[in-house]
């Protein structure tokens, strides 16, 4: 099966610091890949080199087997789907209008079709004709996630998509993720819940220093010397009933702090 | 309710509201006239009455919905764009361009040349729209956008004023402070025939970047993956919103307020969607601009009173009530 993405040695310079240095990844059909790294590691920069927002200085991107750099806007829209961080709107657009944003390829009447289906996916078909600016940002979060599932690329790229969400919106967000890979799309998600990302991710990337330094199932990379080594913790993912949690506290650190 | 119905609904009251301001424009001025002169008027359009009328009021209230429609649409392009409520077709220099255009040609002595001063405010706007596009096209921030906009209006003015420091005459200086305070006044129909050509082109322009202005709501990074051809639709509505503005400069000089008030008088009945507030803003800064004509007209005073004076005194407080009314939306 092809690759739906492929960075080769991708690195990317903000003037003379290097913040993505020969990233190699391979992401295909069907698989939830979990991005993880501490603040500033590198990990919007990795999706967006990969979206070909972020100019390559080396190496090169590829969405489904083509350049990214060479790709008309129209052709990139059909190989890939964004969900930015930021979730800062302009406007107070309706929800539903913000929804078919997702599906500008169709005509009106089959966008609004599809954007009232993917806010009922996200429950909240209740809210479909509210301003999205008159909204708790756990609403406008869910709003902003429909218009992603409204789109029709095969792979997805959600960057921090639970940021700021309650538990049960995690979760859910996370499931309706994995329904998309069942489905037979590719997602990329950014998490910094590392139980959140055990539980939910096929595969997770560890990214760090602007290096991906780790790649593969759950138990290879959130290893206890990685956890150690990259996020500062001493302690390591424990199976419960309920799936993987993480039990650890800050290395170096006597054992009555967090 | 439906919002393609809504949006009708709004489109259609605007539409009767400015044709019944067109109709109270061409029937009201300083010149009062009888019953029997006005169906004189209508019987016959070269009569003295019909002069009135036809000759002199109609290019007169025409040319104010032409250039109202200009500012409200180039505004209402403008905050789409930058994502911002406070933006107005003033914020990227282009108004002030045009404006500097026109003192120049007045104070060089242009201005007995028929339609001189009108190409050289256009000019001054198409070559402050031109650097814009050019900044548009290499910064995708708004705040550089506008911050770049701030530099090139405080340049236009610096200019402006530095023209006025060199003067030959006061009266010159007098008739360039004029035209800048802006009037439809003694407009015939070819000067509205010579910017409608502009106008029109910028109109196009603003249509077809619509879409790029509703996508923009989410963000440039959003918009730039949506597919649609980002950097072709956001140099179509920077290089619209010139000509318009450009244009509407051209015809009545500058006319501040209306570019920034109408399409927050209109953004309320479009669920705030920045391409559908485009043709009710252009309907809006229509009517608000000959309403603000007529109250110039016929409020009895010595000296007629400047439209661009006029649209600031009784947009201002308007704006003002709107922006309060607003204002919980807008903080959220």
């Amino acid at each position: 099966m092809s690759a739906l993405l492929s960075l080769e040695g991708a690195s990317v310079s903000l003037g003379e610091r290097r913040v993505l240095a020969g990233a190699d990844l391979t992401v295909s059909a069907g698989e939830l890949v979990g991005v993880l790294g501490p603040n500033g590691a590198g990990k919007t920069t990795l999706l967006r080199a990969a979206l070909g927002l972020a100019k390559l200085a080396s190496g090169r991107a590829r969405l489904s087997g083509r350049d990214v750099a060479g790709l008309g806007p129209e052709e990139r829209a059909r190989l890939v789907a964004y969900l930015p961080q930021e979730r800062r709107l302009a406007w107070s657009l309706a929800a539903w209008r913000v929804a078919s944003l997702g599906a500008v390829d169709r005509p009106p009447a089959l966008a609004r079709a599809a954007a009232l289906e993917a806010l009922a996916r996200v429950e909240m078909s209740r809210l479909a004709d509210r301003g999205v600016l008159e909204m708790s940002g756990g609403e406008r979060a869910r709003v902003l996630l429909a218009r992603l599932l409204a789109t029709r690329a095969p792979l997805l790229v959600a960057d921090e998509p639970v940021a700021g969400l309650d538990a049960e919106a995690q979760f859910h967000t996370l499931d309706l993720l994995r329904e998309e890979t069942r489905a037979g799309r590719a997602v990329i998600v950014t998490l910094h819940d590392l139980t959140l990302a055990a539980r939910a991710c096929d595969r997770i990337v560890v990214v760090d220093k602007g290096r991906i330094v780790a790649d593969g199932g759950v138990p290879e990379t959130l290893t206890p010397d990685c956890l150690a080594e990259v996020f500062g913790l001493a302690g390591a993912l424990v199976e419960t009933r309920a799936g993987a949690v993480l039990a650890a506290r800050r290395a170096d650190r006597p054992s009555t702090e967090l | 309710m439906n919002p393609a119905v809504s949006s009708i609904r709004l489109i259609g009251g605007l539409a009767l509201l400015l044709a019944l301001l067109l109709a109270l424009g061409v029937a009201f001025g300083e010149t009062q006239l009888s019953l029997s002169q006005y169906q004189q008027a209508f019987a016959d359009p070269a009569s003295p009455p019909g002069e009135v009328l036809w000759g002199l009021r109609a290019p007169r209230v025409v040319a104010a919905a032409v250039v109202g429609a200009a500012l409200g649409l180039a505004g209402a392009v403008m905050q789409g764009l930058l994502r911002n409520p406070l933006a107005e077709p003033g914020v990227l220099g282009v108004s002030g361009a045009a404006g500097l255009g026109a003192a120049v040609s007045i104070s060089a002595g242009l201005a007995v040349i028929p339609g001189a001063v009108e190409v050289a405010a256009l000019a001054g706007a198409l070559v402050a729209g031109g650097l814009v596009v050019i900044a548009a096209a290499r910064f995708r921030e708004p705040e550089t956008l506008i911050l770049f906009g701030v530099a090139l209006s405080a340049f236009a003015g610096a200019l402006t004023a530095l023209v006025f420091n060199l003067s030959p005459s006061p009266i010159t200086t007098s008739e360039v402070l004029t035209w800048l305070m802006g009037s439809v006044a003694n407009r015939d129909w070819p000067d509205i025939g010579w910017a409608l050509v502009p106008m029109a082109a910028g109109a196009g322009l603003c249509a077809y970047a619509s879409r790029a202005l509703v996508m923009l709501t989410l963000g440039e990074e959003t918009a730039a993956l949506s597919g649609l051809p980002m950097a072709r639709m956001r140099a179509a509505a920077v290089a619209g919103a010139a000509l318009l503005t450009g244009a509407a400069v051209a015809l009545a000089g500058v006319i501040g307020f209306v570019g920034l008030a109408a399409p927050h008088t209109v953004r309320w009945g479009v669920g705030g969607d920045p391409g559908r507030v485009l043709l009710p803003s252009a309907l809006a800064g229509a009517g608000l601009v000959v309403a603000a004509d007529l109250i110039g007209r016929i409020v009895p005073s010595e000296v007629e009173l400047k439209l661009g004076v006029l649209t600031a005194l009784f947009g201002a407080p308007l704006f003002a009530l709107i922006a309060w009314r607003a204002a919980r939306s807008w903080r959220a």
